[in-house]
C-alpha cells in the first residue's frame, strides 16, 4: 500500500531571499504615495513644532506675548507690528493663534489616549471574553451612547469646573463608545482565527494572546479611527470654549479666540477668520492623514 | 512495548445545539504509546478532530466533554483547572492544525512566533528562546533559517509555513504531537516532505505522533498503528500492516477499497462507500454503520457490537467480520452495492438524460 515517498530536500540551500519588507515599512510606502495625506502630515508636523516651540519663539522675540494687552491698538487689521492684527484687548492674534495650537493639539491627541484606555479596554474584554461579560459591557456601552455628546460634556465640565484637565476628562469619558464598539468587532473576528487557536494549543496565556495576536491585528482600524477622532475632539474643545465653559481667559485657545472675535465680527472680521481657518486647516489635515492611513493599513492593499 | 503516555477512556464530547445533542465523540477509548506513531482515520465528521481537541480541552462552544477520562501519564486532563490546562498544552501535548496558511499570525515575524511558543511556559527565558529558534527551524528543515526567522508568514510558502507550525509544536519538546490533517492543504510533493519530516522527528526525538487523516497513503508510510473511527466511536484498531492486509470491520474494508493505488493494476472501478455518515443527533440503533454496510445481518440493526479481539493486537466492532465473508462473496457484494448504487442514480437522473438525448 505504501506510496513511494520522495526524500525531502534537506540540504541548506542559499535561497535568494527577496527584500525584507516589514509590515510598517510597507504601510509607510503606501502612505507616502497619497499626496494629500503627506501634505496633511506636513501641516500637522508644522503645527506640532509650533505648539512645542511657541514659548521659545516668544523668548527670541519672533512673536509677541499672547496675553499682553495693547489698549491703544485694539481690533487692528494686519500690520507690520501685528502680522494678523490684534483682538478687542489689543492682544497679538498671531501669537495667540500659535499658543492656541498647544491647547487644541494637546486636547486632540491626549483625548485619544483616554479613548484607548477606556474604549479599547472595554471593547477588548467584551470581545475576548464573550458571552455574559460581552453582553453586559455592550449594553452599558449602548446606554452611554444614548446620551447626547455635547450636552453630556457640558454637564461634566460644569460639574468638574472649567479647566484643561476637566475638558480632557469630559471629552474622553463621553466619547470612548465608538472605539469600544470598533475594538470589540475586531476582536470578535480575530479571536476565531486559526493562529489564535494554535496559540492556545501551545499554551499561551490569555494575556499573551491579547497582547501578541489581538492587539497588533486590530491596530490598523483603531489607528484610523483615532486619527479621525483628533479633529473631532479639537472641534469639541472649540465648541466648549466658544460656549464659555472651555478654556478660560486669558489662556489662548482657538475656541476662545473665535468667541472673542465673534463679538467684534462687524468691527474686525479678521479676528474670527484666523482661528476658524486654523481649526479648518487642522481638521482637514488630520482627516487627510486618516484617509491615507486607512488605505495604507488595509491588508487587502498589501503587496 | 513502551508505556502508554495517553489513555482515553470512554470519552464523550457533545454539542448542545438547537437541533439537539450532537454526539461528536461517543465513548471513545484509545491509547498512545510512548514514541509511537498512531493514525486516526475515518470520514469527515466521525469525531477524529473533536477527539483531538478534547485531549487539549479546546472543544469549541457549544461543545463540552460530558464523560470519560483522558489520562496523560497519571494526570486526568478532564479534571484539570484552567491554569493546569494551559501548562499542559504545548508542554506535554502540542497540536498542529490543518491549514498552515491561516495558522500563523500575519503581522508577526515567524521567528518571533516560535519564540512566543517557547516562552509561553516560562521554560525558556526570552534569551534562550532566541537562541533556540535557529536550531529549531533547521530541525524542521527550513533553509537559510538565520534569515528566514525574520520573515513574515506571507513570505513563506505553504510547506514552509507548515514546517514553521511543526517547529512551534516542537518548541517545548512535548511528548506527543497531534497532527490534524497536516498535509490536506498542501500539494502532493510538499505533503511527502512534511510526512518525511514528521517521521524523522519521531525517530530523532522520540516524540509520539498522533496523525489524524483520511489519507491512507500517509497512514501506511509513517504509522505503526491505526485507529479507525466511525460515528464518534472506534470501530477497528490494530497494527497498520495487519489492518491493511486483513481489515475486519466492513467500514475499514470499504475505506481501503476506496483508495486508488499506484502499485496495482485495477480492473474494477474505485468503490465509494454508499451513503453518508449518520446524523450525530439521531443515530441509527445497533451498529452505527449497518445502514451503509453491504455485509449486514439481522442482528446488526438491533445490537451494537463491542470492540472484540479479532487478531493479535487487533480489535473490531462488528458482528460479521470480514474474515467470515468469503473473498468471492465480498467481491460480489461489492459489485451488487455498486450496481444498486448506479441503478438508483440512473433512475433518479433518467428523465433528464432522456431530455438531453431528445434535445440533441
Amino acid at each position: 500500500m505504501a506510496l513511494p515517498i520522495p526524500a525531502a530536500p534537506v540540504e541548506e540551500v542559499d535561497w535568494d531571499v527577496p527584500e525584507q519588507v516589514g509590515l510598517w515599512t510597507d504601510v509607510w510606502r503606501r502612505f507616502r504615495r497619497n499626496r494629500l495625506a503627506v501634505a496633511g502630515a506636513v501641516v500637522v508636523v508644522i503645527l506640532l513644532a509650533d505648539a512645542l516651540l511657541a514659548g521659545l519663539l516668544q523668548q527670541i522675540g519672533l512673536i509677541q506675548d499672547p496675553i499682553k494687552q495693547h489698549v491703544e491698538i485694539t481690533l487692528a487689521g494686519p500690520s507690520a507690528q501685528h502680522l494678523l492684527g490684534t483682538d478687542y484687548l489689543g492682544r497679538d492674534t498671531l501669537s495667540r493663534l500659535m499658543y492656541g495650537a498647544r491647547i487644541s493639539l494637546t486636547i486632540g491627541i491626549l483625548v485619544q489616549a483616554i479613548y484607548v484606555v477606556i474604549g479599547g479596554t472595554i471593547g477588548m474584554i467584551a470581545g475576548y471574553a464573550g458571552g455574559r461579560v460581552d453582553n453586559l459591557l455592550m449594553r452599558f456601552t449602548d446606554i452611554w451612547y444614548a446620551f447626547p455628546d455635547l450636552l453630556f460634556v457640558l454637564v461634566l465640565v460644569s460639574v468638574f469646573g472649567p479647566s484643561l484637565l476637566s475638558i480632557f476628562a469630559a471629552i474622553g469619558i463621553v466619547n470612548w463608545v465608538n472605539l469600544a464598539r470598533l475594538v470589540r468587532g475586531q476582536v470578535l473576528s480575530i479571536k476565531e482565527k486559526e493562529y489564535v487557536e494554535s496559540a492556545r494549543a501551545v499554551g499561551s496565556s490569555h494575556f499573551k494572546i491579547v497582547l501578541r495576536h489581538l492587539v497588533p491585528n486590530a491596530l490598523g482600524p483603531v489607528i484610523v479611527t483615532l486619527t479621525f477622532g483628533i479633529p473631532a475632539a479639537i472641534f469639541l474643545e472649540a465648541a466648549l470654549s466658544y460656549l464659555g465653559v472651555g478654556i478660560q481667559p486669558p489662556t489662548p485657545s482657538w475656541g476662545v479666540m473665535i468667541q472673542d472675535g465673534y463679538q467684534a465680527i462687524y468691527a474686525s472680521p479678521w479676528q474670527v477668520t484666523f482661528p476658524a481657518f486654523a481649526i479648518a486647516i487642522t481638521m482637514l489635515s488630520f482627516s487627510f492623514i486618516g484617509d491615507g492611513l486607512r488605505d495604507a493599513l488595509d491588508p487587502r492593499m498589501r503587496q | 512495548m513502551a508505556g502508554k503516555i495517553l489513555r482515553i477512556e470512554d470519552l464523550k464530547t457533545q454539542f448542545f445545539t438547537s437541533r439537539g445533542v450532537v454526539r461528536a465523540v461517543d465513548g471513545v477509548s484509545l491509547h498512545v504509546d510512548e514514541g509511537e506513531t498512531v493514525a486516526v482515520v475515518g470520514e469527515s465528521g466521525c469525531g477524529k478532530t473533536m477527539t483531538a481537541l478534547s485531549i487539549l480541552r479546546l472543544v469549541p462552544d457549544p461543545g463540552r466533554i460530558v464523560g470519560g477520562h483522558i489520562w496523560f501519564r497519571d494526570r486526568d486532563v478532564t479534571t484539570m483547572d484552567a491554569e493546569q490546562v494551559r501548562e499542559f498544552r504545548g508542554n506535554d501535548v502540542a497540536m498542529i492544525f490543518q491549514d498552515p496558511m491561516t495558522s500563523l499570525n500575519p503581522v508577526t515575524k515567524v521567528g518571533t512566533q516560535i519564540e512566543e511558543a517557547m516562552t509561553a511556559h516560562e521554560r525558556f527565558s526570552p534569551r534562550d528562546a532566541l537562541e533556540r529558534v535557529i536550531p529549531l527551524l533547521q530541525r524542521v528543515r527550513i533553509p537559510a533559517a538565520e534569515r528566514r526567522r525574520q520573515d513574515y508568514p506571507h513570505q513563506f510558502s505553504g510547506g514552509m509555513r507548515q514546517r514553521a507550525m511543526i517547529a512551534m509544536g516542537l518548541a517545548n519538546e512535548p511528548q506527543l504531537i497531534i497532527a490534524d490533517e497536516p498535509t490536506t492543504a498542501l500539494d502532493v510533493t510538499v505533503q511527502a516532505q512534511i510526512v518525511t519530516l514528521l517521521k524523522q522527528l519521531n525517530s530523532e526525538l522520540g516524540t509520539a505522533i498522533m496523525l489524524i487523516t483520511h489519507n491512507m497513503a500517509l497512514v501506511a508510510s509513517i504509522c505503526t498503528r491505526v485507529i479507525v473511527m466511525y460515528a464518534g466511536r472506534v470501530v477497528e484498531e490494530g497494527p497498520v500492516r495487519q489492518i491493511f492486509k486483513s481489515p475486519q470491520h466492513p467500514y475499514t474494508w470499504s475505506l481501503l477499497r476506496s483508495v486508488p493505488r499506484v502499485d496495482e493494476v485495477r480492473r474494477s472501478r474505485l468503490v465509494s462507500i454508499t451513503g453518508m455518515p449518520p446524523d450525530l443527533v439521531r443515530m441509527p440503533p445497533g451498529c452505527k454503520f449497518h445502514p451503509r454496510c453491504a455485509f449486514r445481518v439481522d442482528r446488526c440493526s438491533d445490537d451494537e457490537p463491542a470492540l472484540d479481539e479479532v487478531g493479535p493486537n487487533q480489535v473490531a466492532r462488528c458482528w460479521v467480520l470480514m474474515r467470515n465473508v468469503p473473498q468471492e462473496a465480498a467481491r460480489e457484494l461489492e459489485a451488487v452495492t455498486i450496481s444498486r448504487d448506479v441503478v438508483e442514480e440512473l433512475k433518479a437522473t433518467a428523465p433528464d438524460l432522456e431530455d438531453v438525448a431528445d434535445g440533441s
